[in-house]
């Protein structure tokens, strides 16, 4: 008796801060299992970086996460709430699975903006038509992250006609708009220029400054151990190791893992 | 020249009635065709595999069988079977308006080629417009009207402007059965008057206008549709 209160007691207080769990995630693509099972936990305000090779399965985990990728098996709990799935891992409730995609966040490594629409177009789009914000607030609030990123006279602008640095920077603006509980990073500077690769990292620090909770895929190691909170190296869709940057970057303990960073110039 | 004069004895009159036929049937069915051309890209890109066999069937055989054969077959076969349904249903035969039938016939036919059209329009835009909707909380109809059918357009106007102008000279097949749209009228009016060349000359210059006219009308549209792409010539010259 007293051992499950306790446990409840505990279950309650964690669950309150997390921001994302993911439970015994498996991912197969046809008979290729590129995910055998990936648990993990980010608190309010973690920035959770995810490093491996390619093919280790890290962009598939995240896109897991907002069934971009309808995942094989486990379970995906956002803000404490789970995501229902049926057997199959297909979400049980569109509904549910649209309202919890509006607290998610994600930026592309291809930005993927909206093409026929502006940059403000492209900020407003998803207050306006998802969340039902009044169109006036929607711009007002757009402007000002346009700002912020630093693309306040871009607003009247088409994505096409900007550098990749700026497309991206827009796309963390898009993302920002919606409030987002978790935002999910996914290479977001691998589609880049190098000389372009600081502006959008600029930003993204500013926002792991502030607070934000964010899993962040990305290929830029000094990155990841600067502004991470936690890191986690995936290895053939499962977490080798992990742990603080520090241990992780300063002393690995996996082989792989020392493999990795050796090849990747660490 | 005065028989192409507006008021009788000229024939004038006759030929822009008829013009205003053809128009209305070309509208009708070109709009029809873009309805069952979304339905129909929509069904054959994620539809299940009755639904994709059957648009498949439906694409293959209207596009396989010549147009004015078609009209033949829908016309007579569509006015008989709602005849025939009429009558089972006990209110006698029914008076079929021709406008409304040629709508149909050609929209049907239409409706085969904006499948197609509008299937590779789809197709072309580039994944990820999709994906990051649907990433946002968009809910499939929303990001068919918000993000694939704008970001479709601009692959699909070219093609939907050659149907346009397909659509306004495929009036011209009713005539078989005997509904009175601009080419009929011409011949009508051109064997009383034994005016041939006049009277065709005058239709031909009628189709041109609506041609020229339809020109820049999806010029419009399609540099509309374009809006935050690059022009190819300016990306060459930056």
């Amino acid at each position: 008796m007293g051992l499950d209160d306790n446990l409840a007691q505990e279950a309650g207080q964690n669950t309150a801060d997390e921001a994302i769990k993911v439970t015994d995630l498996h991912k197969s693509f046809g008979t290729l299992e590129v995910l055998k099972g990936v648990s993990l936990t980010a608190q309010k305000g973690d920035v959770v970086a995810i490093i491996g090779g390619s093919g280790s399965g890290k962009s598939t985990l995240l896109r897991c996460i907002n069934f971009l990728e309808t995942p094989t098996s486990g379970t995906i709990t956002v803000s404490g709430e789970d995501v229902e799935m049926r057997a199959d891992g297909s979400p049980a409730n569109r509904r549910q699975l649209e309202r919890i995609r509006t607290r998610l966040a994600m930026v592309f490594q291809a930005f993927n903006l909206w093409t026929h629409r502006t940059l403000l177009e492209n900020v407003i789009e998803v207050p306006v038509y998802v969340l039902k914000m009044p169109r006036a607030e929607a711009i007002k609030k757009a402007k000002v992250l346009l700002d912020r990123v630093g693309l306040g006279d871009k607003a009247e602008t088409f994505p096409s006609f900007l550098s990749g640095g700026q497309q991206q920077r827009a796309a963390i603006a898009r993302a920002l708009a919606v409030d987002p509980s978790v935002m999910l990073f996914d290479e977001p500077t691998s589609a880049l220029d190098p000389e372009l690769v600081g502006e959008v990292l600029t930003v993204i620090r500013d926002l792991a400054a502030e607070g934000r909770t964010m899993l962040l895929v990305t290929h830029e190691m000094k990155f990841a151990r600067e502004v991470a909170t936690h890191i986690i190296y995936l290895y053939e869709g499962r977490i080798e190791e992990q742990g603080p940057p520090d241990a992780v970057f300063g002393n690995p303990k996996s082989p792989r893992l020392q493999q990795f960073l050796k090849t990747v110039g660490w | 020249m005065e028989l192409l004069s507006l008021s009788p004895p000229g024939w004038g009159g006759n030929l822009l009635r008829g013009l205003v036929n053809s128009l209305q049937i070309a509208l009708g069915a070109f709009g029809m065709g873009l309805v069952i051309g979304l339905f129909g890209a929509y069904g054959k890109l994620y539809g299940g595999v009755v639904i994709r066999d059957l648009l498949g069937i439906y694409t293959t055989v209207i596009r396989a069988v010549p147009e004015l054969v078609l009209i033949l077959i829908l016309y007579y076969v569509g006015t008989d079977l709602i005849n025939k349904a009429s009558e089972a249903m006990g209110y006698g035969r029914v008076e079929i308006s021709g406008v409304v039938a040629g709508i149909w016939v050609l929209g049907i036919v239409q409706g085969a080629y904006s499948t197609e059209i509008l299937r590779g329009a789809i197709q072309a835009v580039p994944k990820g417009q999709m994906e990051a909707a649907r990433a946002y909380g968009m809910p499939a109809f929303l990001v068919m009207r918000r993000v694939t059918i704008p970001a479709m357009m601009s692959f699909a106007v070219p093609g939907l402007a050659n149907l346009w102008l397909i659509a306004t000279k495929d009036t011209a097949l009713l005539a078989i059965v005997g509904f009175s749209e601009l080419t009929l009228e011409t011949k009508q009016a051109a064997a009383s008057t034994r005016a041939y060349f006049t009277f065709f000359l005058a239709a031909g210059a009628l189709y041109l206008i609506v041609t020229l006219l339809s020109g820049v009308v999806f010029g419009r549209i399609e540099k509309w549709a374009r809006r935050g792409q690059p022009s190819l010539r300016t990306g060459q010259s930056r």
